[in-house]
């Protein structure tokens, strides 16, 4: 496509956002666990479903990362959602079915969705 | 599209490529698809990082972290741990040299967190060979402003409020130089690229080239309408042909947004831009030899004036900046002038890149605000002196600069304190030397190079520098006499002051300095006929402490002209009249019975 004015440029870079906004490390993050017990107990299906969720509702800033066992492998898969300036909050036994909610309730709205918590840190 | 929660970033820069990031690259690819991570895990190509030494290098985002030296064999361990488990692969992360501690996030390493890159900002950051990524990083930006709301003398004015000078050694300011252009008299003018980076051990413009393409084909086509030229050549040696193939590729996609070519932009201004590939003769960074060479003729200088600003390419006026020149512009238009003028010192503005080699721990590219000392260059970035041996020396400018010693350690790094010292910025090259180091040795090697490279068309250059050479090679023998060195020094001088172009100017440099500050290295090579660094091989004998030897005879079986003997019963000895004093007898021995004196 032919570039014919600021705003085609401007277009051009909010769709190429995508391709690199993952290495400017985002302000909000999601961390899965995905230790041994994590991925036993179905991280990886939650991890997709968070993918997808994000993908379906656009939120390319949001940095996914993994991390290792934490030590409450009777709670797994756990989900941490950390906003800006917020605390991180740790959601348990979360299923991919959870994720649609937490994601637009907790990242997007900013509401904690309580009775999945499991823990917090400031 | 897919949500890419992690981006791996492979190295594919020259100096990566040699040590096989390549087959990493593929390796890793292969890995993430065999793990079902393809699809939210993008794996991506980029130029180079400048910490060459530690490639080939990976980084994994969103964290940052970065590995180093990865082979084929740690792949499936990164993409298990780090990229399925969320682990950190600790033993490839990069570790100080002098604490011993591991890094893990890319910008806490010295090497970088010291540095303010502007010229390099996105190599090893964003694909080469995809245009979408440089725009999404501000790419074209610059391009845009200017054609929609500057008029061309506003966009010169910008870069002569930045106070910008030429990145490729002269240091003459580029506004001034633009301006020169812009007010000559002509319809057809030109704006050219020199990306004919000849010095041994600079590899800067390299860099930019394999790792940011567009930034220079972006900051020529804003030096193209200040200046009013409707046509580009970058001039890049044949020898670099990664950076010519990403400029090719890089040209074609700016050409199909419309970025280039005719009616940049929808707007009346047009700029066609051409690759001219040089055969790497030394002498065709100089511009008036670069002129000639894209016309077809034999690459020579000629006197000037007239100017290329008034009679350059194919006798029209022409403008000629270095890469790293070039690569600065667009940001300069992007965030203003003075943004640029609110770095450095008050003379030398901006950033500058510095290709660092020779004994220092972290070889590499380091872009550091003018007036940086080179203790902070070579100490704090570089991680001081290979094998913990004492600083010597830095040869700073290439063959065309100048020895400084540790006294010059806090000298701040800008045109005017090198030149003092007797040095110059050169195109930025750094070769740190240590205390192993013969500076009539290495004074020897860079006049070789620039003899060789006189492309002989004037007298003083043509046959000073190879009288000057012979004196060397006399000295480094041990057949010097004293009288020598005033002669060295007053050839020195005649070809400094008497040559037509850079070339033959600055050839003298390395002599001047080291028998400025190394004088007493001369002598002794002359009047003891001994090298103090024990480099000059006709000048050092080897041999071996029967004390130490263990008769394992591993010498004798490794002499490429079998001229040690000796067995189990008798110490080995070195028959000195046949020894062709390679050193192989001293890498090769394990008790350390070999030695030179």
């Amino acid at each position: 496509m032919k570039v014919k004015s600021l705003e085609d440029l401007r277009k051009i870079k909010e769709n190429a956002k995508d391709l690199t906004s993952a290495r400017s490390g985002g302000e909000t993050r999601v961390i899965v666990g995905m230790g041994t017990c994590g991925i036993a107990a179905g991280a990886r299906e939650v991890m997709t479903a968070i993918l997808e969720e994000l993908g379906k509702r656009g939120l390319r800033h949001v940095a996914v990362e993994t991390t290792g066992c934490i030590g409450m492998c009777q709670r797994e898969p756990l989900v941490d959602i950390i906003r800006p300036g917020e605390p991180r909050i740790t959601y348990g036994d979360v299923s991919p079915g959870d994720v649609p909610g937490i994601i637009e309730e907790h990242l997007v709205n900013g509401r904690v969705v309580e009775d999945k918590v499991v823990g917090q840190t400031d | 599209m897919a949500f890419y929660r992690a981006h791996v970033l492979v190295c594919k820069g020259t100096g990566c490529n040699a040590s096989g990031s390549s087959s990493v690259f593929d390796a890793l690819g292969e890995e993430i698809r065999k793990r079902g991570l393809d699809q939210e895990v993008a794996l991506v190509e980029t130029g180079c990082h400048g910490m060459c030494e530690m490639g080939p290098i990976v980084v994994i985002y969103p964290e940052g972290s970065l590995y180093c030296r990865v082979s084929v064999d740690d792949v499936p361990e990164i993409v298990e741990e780090h990229l399925y488990k969320g682990r950190l692969v600790q033993r490839l992360l990069y570790t100080t040299p002098d604490r011993k501690v591991k890094v893990p996030r890319y910008r806490d390493i010295p090497f970088y967190s010291k540095q303010h890159r502007i010229a390099l900002r996105n190599c090893g950051y964003i694909n080469p060979d995809n245009i979408e990524e440089y725009i999404a990083r501000d790419g074209y930006a610059a391009l845009a402003k200017a054609l929609t709301s500057m008029k061309p003398e506003e966009v010169l004015s910008e870069v002569k409020t930045s106070g910008l000078r030429g990145r490729g050694g002269g240091g003459f300011p580029t506004g001034l130089k633009w301006e020169f252009c812009r007010k000559a008299q002509g319809d057809k003018k030109y704006v050219i690229c020199n990306a004919d980076e000849g010095d041994p051990g600079a590899f800067m413009d390299r860099s930019i080239l394999e790792g940011d393409p567009h930034a220079i084909i972006e900051g020529m086509t804003l030096g193209a309408y200040a200046m009013g030229a409707d046509e580009g050549y970058i001039y890049c040696r044949a020898e670099y042909p990664l950076a010519i193939k990403r400029l090719v590729g890089a040209i074609t996609h700016a050409e199909e947004f419309g970025l280039i070519g005719d009616n940049v932009m929808d707007t009346d201004f047009s700029f066609h831009l051409h690759i001219k590939e040089g055969a790497g003769a030394f002498v065709c960074g100089e511009e008036t030899a670069l002129l000639a060479s894209i016309e077809g003729e034999r690459g020579m200088p000629r006197p000037r004036p007239p100017f290329p600003a008034n009679k350059g390419l194919w006798g029209k006026p022409s403008n000629i900046n270095n890469v790293e020149t070039w690569a600065n512009v667009p940001n300069i238009i992007r965030n203003g002038g003075s943004w640029y003028a609110s770095i450095g010192t008050e003379k030398s503005k901006g950033t500058k890149v510095f290709a660092l080699t020779g004994k220092v721990n972290n070889t590499g590219l380091v872009e550091v605000p003018m007036g940086t000392t080179i203790r902070d260059i070579v100490f704090d970035m570089g991680g001081g002196i290979l094998k913990d041996r004492k600083f010597k020396a830095v040869q700073i400018g290439g063959p065309s600069g100048g020895c400084l010693t540790e006294e010059h350690l806090d000298l701040p790094v800008d045109y005017e304190s090198l030149t003092a010292a007797g040095a110059i910025m050169g195109s930025g090259g750094l070769v740190v030397m240590d205390e192993d180091t013969c500076m009539v040795d290495v004074a020897k090697f860079f006049l070789e190079f620039t003899q060789r490279e006189s492309c002989g068309k004037c007298v003083p250059c043509r046959e000073g520098t190879k009288q000057m050479l012979l004196i060397l090679e006399k000295i480094t023998s041990g057949k010097g006499r004293m009288e020598d060195l005033k002669i060295l020094e007053d050839l020195a001088i005649m070809v400094k002051e008497m040559s037509l172009c850079g070339l033959g100017q600055t050839a003298p440099n390395p002599v001047l300095t080291t028998l400025r500050y190394f004088r007493d290295e001369y002598e002794t090579h002359i009047r003891d006929k001994k090298c103090p660094a024990k480099a000059c091989s006709a000048l050092i004998s080897y041999l071996i402490d029967p004390e130490k030897c263990k008769k394992c005879g591993l010498c004798a079986r490794n002499c490429p002209v079998k001229c040690i003997s000796g067995d189990r019963n008798t110490p080995y000895e070195i028959d000195q009249e046949k020894c062709i004093k390679c050193g192989t007898c001293l890498e090769v021995c394990p008790f350390q019975a070999v030695f030179k004196e």
